[in-house]
């Protein structure tokens, strides 16, 4: 269905009389605090000093200490390992994964639909089935196989065991078998072989998948939790989830507007992907360039 | 330009065979329609030609020369395709110039030939739009320009007016023809619709059930029809079939409905009373009032002309075309011309003549 008829639809639904416009909006209103409010606490928390939130106080209105919590979290942190390079270790994990499994699942998906190879299937399938199969099932074995490759500590052994993706790989697939076979034939009569296809054809059509895939992962990369916490303990490649969890160590000792800053911190770039990428990714959700 | 060869082309799918050799010779600047119903083979035997799907037997040749084993790109042919296949992401210019970009030309030949081609079709003004921002008709054109500028030795059209409506279709159709006559270039065209593969062929190949049929001109397709399948495939209404037996030595057939008619063109080979199958076209019934009494179950008025189904006595169909308006009563008395009769085989189906 088209957006003009989803509105078309909408608007001749009954039911709009003023007395409910009211409810509805509280129902919107209350949704948005319960998102909100979090979100708006953890940002004034961050502009207190230590002392404040050690109190038990919950600051709803900014307070003095902002620029030097800031400073201060963003050159040492609170465990000795400043916040600017815990966010470069997860902006280079989250691109590198975001970007890592897009090549590849891309590249995957393009074999199985627009080749044909004995195990076709059987490819398809096993790939399929490790969607089922989380990270933390295989966590043992993956690190068992990083820990021998000597890749603990190491961006490589952050990134490469969760590189490939049967969920990116899958939407590939689906997008690629709209394709219509008639381009495939065209390109043939035209003299691309394989790679130029893929070049010039299947990578223009996918841009907008593309961007909201990377989108999705981006966050997905950044949000890594229990990898990390296993594989990268040496303060060089910790990323800044396992940062936080750090620095909350101890109830006692923590210093909570730190923490509350790091929060903030930690929050920026995967907002500023989502904005930036925000209406290629309403593209590539809703619409197909076709 | 080029000649083009099928010989014994077959093709199966699995255990299904649904090209049982086709023979074929088409002359320099010719073209050829390929006609049938759906499920014929016309389509199969196209992409055979293209290269896109390999026979399981036969052999093709381009100019002479053999192309069976080679890929798409490297038979110099081009081709429309139903649904145009137009890229969505290019303009039209680059989708015009994309083969030739492939086969690595200079920039400024490309350009060249992509505006010759563009002034030819009329559609210079659309060279920087995408697909989407064209009607079907323009599409339509953009997919011919991109078949042109590759200068190649066949055309091969895939049905590529089916996606058009009614108007825009008679008036491509026209378009393609002095198109295809100005650059006398070799062509074969796919078509299910009779019109279009009357109106553009030099010659058909009436396809029917894997193998062809008849190849012949339009006009001795309707005349002389090898078989009863081309007979009723080509011609609208279609011919009307009634079944008799040879008489009088073959000089005359007796009709399930009655009347014995002598044929106006000799006698056929045949024994006596073997069953044929006797064809005549609606538009050749004619009303006599001695003749044969119809009962008429449906009159569809055509403005210029009437066409009219009923019942012979035996109770065969018959559809008869009149010109003019309808006849007001329940009956109607028609002659069949032995001049216009066509005789058929019962047996297989096969043409009879004297």
């Amino acid at each position: 269905m088209s957006t003009t008829d989803a509105r078309a639809a909408r608007t001749a639904a009954p039911g709009r009389e003023g007395g409910t416009d009211w409810l509805a909006h509280a129902v919107l209103l209350l949704g948005t605090v319960l998102f909100a409010l979090p979100l708006w606490i953890v940002l004034m928390g961050s502009s207190h000093d230590a002392a404040t939130i050690g109190r038990g106080e919950v600051p709803l209105l900014p307070g003095p200490h902002a620029a030097e919590n800031y400073a201060a979290a963003w050159s040492r942190g609170t465990t000795g390992v400043p916040v600017a390079r815990m966010l470069w270790n997860s902006t280079v994990m989250a691109l590198c994964v975001a970007v890592g499994k897009i090549a590849i699942s891309i590249l995957s998906a393009y074999a199985v639909v627009f080749f044909r190879f004995p195990g076709r299937n059987l490819v398809f399938w096993s790939i399929f089935i490790t969607l089922m199969l989380p990270v933390e099932v295989r966590i043992f074995p993956t690190f068992k196989v990083v820990s021998d490759l000597g890749l603990v500590n190491t961006y490589a052994g952050l990134i490469v065991p969760i590189i490939a993706s049967a969920t990116a790989t899958l939407l590939f697939r689906q997008f690629f078998l709209t394709i219509p076979d008639e381009f495939v034939e065209a390109a043939k009569m035209d003299g691309a072989g394989p790679l130029r296809f893929f070049r010039d054809v299947v990578l223009p059509l996918s841009r907008t998948n593309m961007a909201a895939l990377f989108v999705i992962l981006f966050v997905y990369g950044w949000n890594q939790y229990l990898w990390p916490l296993l594989v990268a303990t040496s303060e060089d490649v910790e990323t800044v989830v396992i940062g936080m969890v750090k620095m909350i160590g101890s109830e006692s000792n923590t210093d909570w507007s730190l923490v509350m800053t790091t929060c903030v911190l930690a929050l920026l770039p995967p907002v500023a992907v989502v904005l930036l990428m925000q209406r290629w990714f309403v593209k590539g959700l809703t619409e197909t360039e076709k | 330009m080029a000649t083009l060869d099928l010989a014994g082309i077959r093709k199966s799918f699995g255990p299904v065979e649904v090209l049982h050799g086709v023979d074929l010779a088409v002359r320099d600047g010719e073209m050829i329609v390929i006609v049938g119903a759906s499920g014929c083979g016309k389509s199969t035997l196209l992409r055979i030609v293209a290269g896109l799907e390999s026979p399981s037997g036969g052999r093709v040749a381009i100019a002479g020369r053999d192309v069976t084993a080679l890929e798409p790109a490297e038979r110099d042919i081009a081709m429309v395709f139903q649904n145009y296949a137009l890229y969505p992401h290019m303009t039209v210019a680059q989708n015009m110039g994309y083969g030739l970009k492939i086969r690595g030309l200079p920039r400024a030949e490309i350009e060249r030939r992509v505006r010759e081609a563009a002034a030819l079709l009329g559609i210079e003004a659309l060279l920087d739009r995408r697909p989407r921002q064209l009607s079907g008709g323009q599409r339509q054109r953009v997919a011919m320009g991109r078949a042109i500028v590759r200068e190649p030795k066949l055309f091969l059209f895939d049905e590529p007016l089916s996606n058009l409506d009614a108007k825009l279709r008679v008036q491509m159709r026209a378009e393609i023809r002095r198109l295809q006559k100005r650059l006398g270039v070799t062509s074969l065209f796919v078509t299910h619709d009779q019109v279009e593969a009357m109106t553009l062929g030099d010659r058909l190949v009436v396809m029917h059930q894997g193998h062809a049929a008849q190849v012949a001109t339009p006009m001795e397709v309707f005349e002389r029809p090898a078989d009863t399948y081309v007979a009723g495939f080509i011609g609208s209404p279609a011919m009307n079939f009634l079944s008799g037996r040879l008489a009088e030595g073959g000089r005359a057939v007796a009709l399930g409905a009655g009347p014995l008619i002598r044929f106006a063109d000799g006698p056929r080979p045949g024994q006596e009373g073997e069953p044929v199958t006797i064809g005549i076209r609606p538009e050749h019934v004619r009303p006599d009032p001695a003749g044969l009494a119809l009962a008429i179950d449906l009159v569809e008025p055509l403005g210029s002309e009437t066409v009219v189904h009923g019942r012979l006595p035996g109770g065969e169909a018959l559809v008869v075309k009149l010109a003019g308006a309808a006849p007001r009563d329940g009956a109607l008395a028609v002659a069949l011309p032995p001049e216009a009769l066509h005789v058929f085989r019962a047996e297989d189906g096969k043409r009879l003549d004297p």
